[in-house]
């Protein structure tokens, strides 16, 4: 079946590192994105229309362009254009986080108007002031809102960053190719084994996240 | 009589709309006062003018003598002697009955969650609630939810409670429950000002009815009096609205 391959050498810790450069790209691309889609989401809630132009594009953008295009132009194009010696995980950190928080900016923005005036007016006929209503009463609401859609936004950036091999970096899924050119001639069935185990990975690595995010939305849902 | 609510001249306008206009009225302690008037005539931005939720373009509104100035920094104090109930049923998704309840009394005025709870749980077994302090907003009936409301403001201790249409949004069979709940408040000698669409409610509750019609006060007097004989011919054009001719 091609599985004897990853007994060879040290090819199964080579796998397992390839997956670990993949998942480094992704959760400091997925910190970045939280931090600044938060950020820009609120300040496209407040519906200035100068900010929101601005947005619209750089969100067109983000739709519009395949995430290898973003890539190539970012490696190869900015370090022609300004000289620049971009490494290959810098420019996919970059293109990442400038994707994700393109997705997290609108999930903010959705979630923040989702909420009712009513829930503002209320708290403060109670007396709250503005912090004691964002902190006690908004914000957890939108938490609860946010975190099904922006797991599914983690998992798939995960998934995306077999891309990146497309620049060079070695990810789980690079390796995996070079060993199954290696044992082309001694394991022939090499890549169904290989690709298998690296379906296997790479569930093991967004399915955790999936259970978590069922697991909070079923706590607050009681 | 003691005086607790005095407005004076109170202009409103939404960009150039006026919706209140030259609106003066004194509330004494106890009394309860129902605002009736056609929908659009300004009884319900009354009511957030006394709040403090609404910015106004002229005039006053005093509570206990002290101004209630929606942008000032005493804004979030001076508007706790007012206790808000509004239309829809706007209790925190979130929370559960009991944290909706203790929630503002904890965090506002800093009372201890002991106390607190001991307070709500009294309040909430008068509305016939207390059974459900660990249920969600969710679970709940509309008019369930309104009566945790109501309570939710209480809990608050304000010297004069504004109910803005809070039955409007409840089937027919959950208006009485709640109306039954601020009834039993004007048995308690609570100051109350009340935007309603319920006319037999009104007529058995209040004390004073004012009638509003495009945001000035066109009638203000005792239950009886508007009902059976209205001083204008605009008081009895919109009571006729709410009778209707036999066709049988």
């Amino acid at each position: 079946m091609g599985f004897e391959v990853l007994f060879k050498g040290k090819n199964a810790i080579r796998l397992i590192a390839g997956l670990g450069i993949a998942m480094r790209i992704s959760i400091i691309s997925v910190a970045i994105s939280i931090f600044l889609g938060i950020i820009l989401g609120m300040l496209m809630s407040m519906k200035k229309p100068i900010i929101n132009a601005i947005a619209r594009v750089y969100l067109e953008i983000v739709r519009i362009m395949p995430q290898l295009v973003l890539l190539f132009i970012v490696f190869f194009g900015i370090s022609k254009m300004t000289g620049l010696n971009l490494s290959a995980e810098a420019s996919s950190i970059i293109v990442f986080s400038f994707w994700g928080t393109a997705e997290m900016a609108d999930l903010v923005r959705g979630c923040l108007l989702s909420i009712p005036a009513i829930q503002y007016e209320s708290s403060k006929a109670l007396g709250m002031s503005r912090l004691q209503t964002y902190v006690y009463v908004i914000i957890p609401q939108i938490v609860r809102r946010l975190i099904p859609l922006s797991i599914n936004l983690i998992t798939r950036m995960i998934k995306t960053t077999s891309l990146v091999m497309m620049i060079g970096i070695v990810e789980v899924l690079k390796v995996g190719q070079q060993i199954i050119e290696a044992n082309r001639k001694a394991s022939p069935k090499a890549a169904f084994g290989i690709f298998a185990v690296i379906f296997l990975l790479y569930f093991l690595a967004c399915w955790p996240i999936s259970c978590l995010s069922r697991y909070l939305e079923k706590k607050w849902e009681s | 009589m003691e005086e607790i609510l005095r407005i004076d001249h109170l202009y409103k306008r939404f960009e150039d709309m006026p919706v209140l206009k030259d609106i003066n009225l004194t509330v004494n302690k106890g009394e309860v006062v129902v605002l009736v008037g056609p929908s659009g005539c300004g009884k319900s931005t009354l009511l957030r003018c006394i709040n403090g939720l609404e910015d106004i373009q002229e005039g006053r509104v005093l509570l206990e003598g002290e101004v209630i100035n929606p942008a000032g920094k005493t804004a979030n104090k001076s508007r706790l002697k007012t206790g808000m109930v509004f239309q829809s049923y706007d209790l925190f998704p979130h929370k559960n009955i009991l944290d909706n309840v203790i929630l503002a009394p904890m965090k506002v005025q800093k009372r201890n969650r002991a106390e607190a709870t001991e307070e709500a749980l009294r309040m909430l077994d008068r509305v016939g609630l207390a059974e459900r302090r660990d249920s969600y907003p969710r679970q709940l009936s509309g008019g369930q939810k309104q009566r945790v409301a109501i309570v939710r403001a209480l809990m608050m201790h304000p010297e004069v409670l504004l109910f803005d249409e809070v039955t409007a949004a409840l089937d027919p069979e959950m208006v009485h429950e709640v109306l039954n709940v601020i009834l039993d408040l004007a048995r308690q000698k609570r100051t109350m000002l009340i935007v309603t669409h319920e006319m037999a409610f009104a007529k058995a509750i209040a004390d004073r009815i004012i009638f509003l019609d495009e945001g000035s006060i066109v009638e203000d007097s005792a239950p009886e009096k508007f009902f059976e004989a209205p001083e204008t011919e605009r008081a009895r054009r919109f009571l006729s609205t709410f009778r209707y001719e036999n066709v049988k």
